[in-house]
């Protein structure tokens, strides 16, 4: 019987950018950072409040997984915000909506009401996109 | 439902300057005076509106940022008393007793596991990283790693 994620993949084009990206301007711990030869490393973080979830993040290089066209097309491909990463919670999405915004986080959507309740996009530093989300999201959205 | 439009968005600005300035300055002494002047409020109205939307009072967010870079310092073998000083703690003893509250552990039992783990994890570092992953970064053929991890 599964019982839990406890590790997946989100695919950067550079790890100290992503570093960068998901620690100092998300907020995530650095789990695991072990350098495993020159210029490698296994780079996995946790979102704040879920330390036994772990995200690598994963470089798109050159390697025996992704022969150069393959690495190419796929950092194209990053770039252009073709992939979703998932849906982030957070306790007040206009409060995280205005702190990550002054860090200089990109949003392709503002907080907006939809059908299934309040939303936004951003971009990581890669391209790869993610939804943020009121813990509660049918619930009442503003807390002040 | 745009930025611009969403209700209180004033507010909201002023109440994340406040998380920020904490986030900042957790290592200076700084009390609620100072976070309240930051945001613009008075004491009791910035205190309501903070835990509305942290959950925790700006005073319980500060002692939680304290207590999280500490984690970082220790795991980062910095000592206990270098680390209690460093987030803004006056006293070492007042420190290892919040710390062991929040954490569950005392900051020196913390530090000797993050030494032990740091320790092992030079000794074999492919021991901490699951296998498929080793085997698509090509990091079970290099030689040096398969002779630690023996």
């Amino acid at each position: 019987m599964i019982t839990k994620m406890t590790i997946t993949n989100i695919h950067v084009i550079n790890q100290d950018s992503a570093y960068d990206f998901y620690v100092n301007k998300l907020g995530f711990k650095l789990v695991d950072d072990i350098q495993m030869g020159p210029g490698t490393r296994w780079l996995t973080v946790s979102p704040p409040e879920q330390p036994d979830l772990q995200l690598v993040l994963f470089p798109v290089t050159v390697s025996k997984m992704f022969p150069k066209e393959i690495a190419d097309n796929l950092i194209d491909l990053i770039r252009k915000g073709i992939f979703g990463c998932g849906v982030l919670t957070c306790n007040d999405i206009f409060a995280t909506y205005e702190e990550l915004k002054s860090k200089g986080v990109e949003f392709i959507k503002a907080p907006t009401k939809e059908f299934y309740g309040t939303e936004a996009l951003f971009k990581d530093d890669s391209g790869n996109f993610f939804s943020l989300q009121p813990i509660n999201n049918f619930g009442n959205e503003n807390n002040i | 439902m745009t930025a611009e439009q969403y209700p209180k968005v004033y507010l909201y600005r002023r109440i994340v300057q406040a998380k920020l300035f904490i986030d900042n300055n957790y290592a200076d002494k700084i009390d609620l005076g100072n976070i309240s002047d930051e945001a613009y409020f008075s004491k009791f109205h910035f205190i309501r509106l903070f835990k509305s939307v942290y959950g925790k009072t700006p005073h319980q967010y500060l002692k939680n940022v304290r207590i999280e870079k500490a984690k970082e310092l220790l795991k980062n073998e910095v000592s206990v008393s270098e680390a209690c000083f460093f987030v803004g703690f006056d006293s070492v003893s007042s420190f290892s007793g919040l710390f062991s509250k929040v954490v569950g552990t005392s900051p020196s039992a913390y530090l000797t596991k993050h030494q032990q783990t740091k320790r092992k994890i030079s000794l074999a570092p492919l021991s901490f990283v699951p296998g498929c992953y080793a085997y698509q970064h090509g990091w079970l053929e290099n030689s040096n790693f398969e002779e630690a991890s023996d």
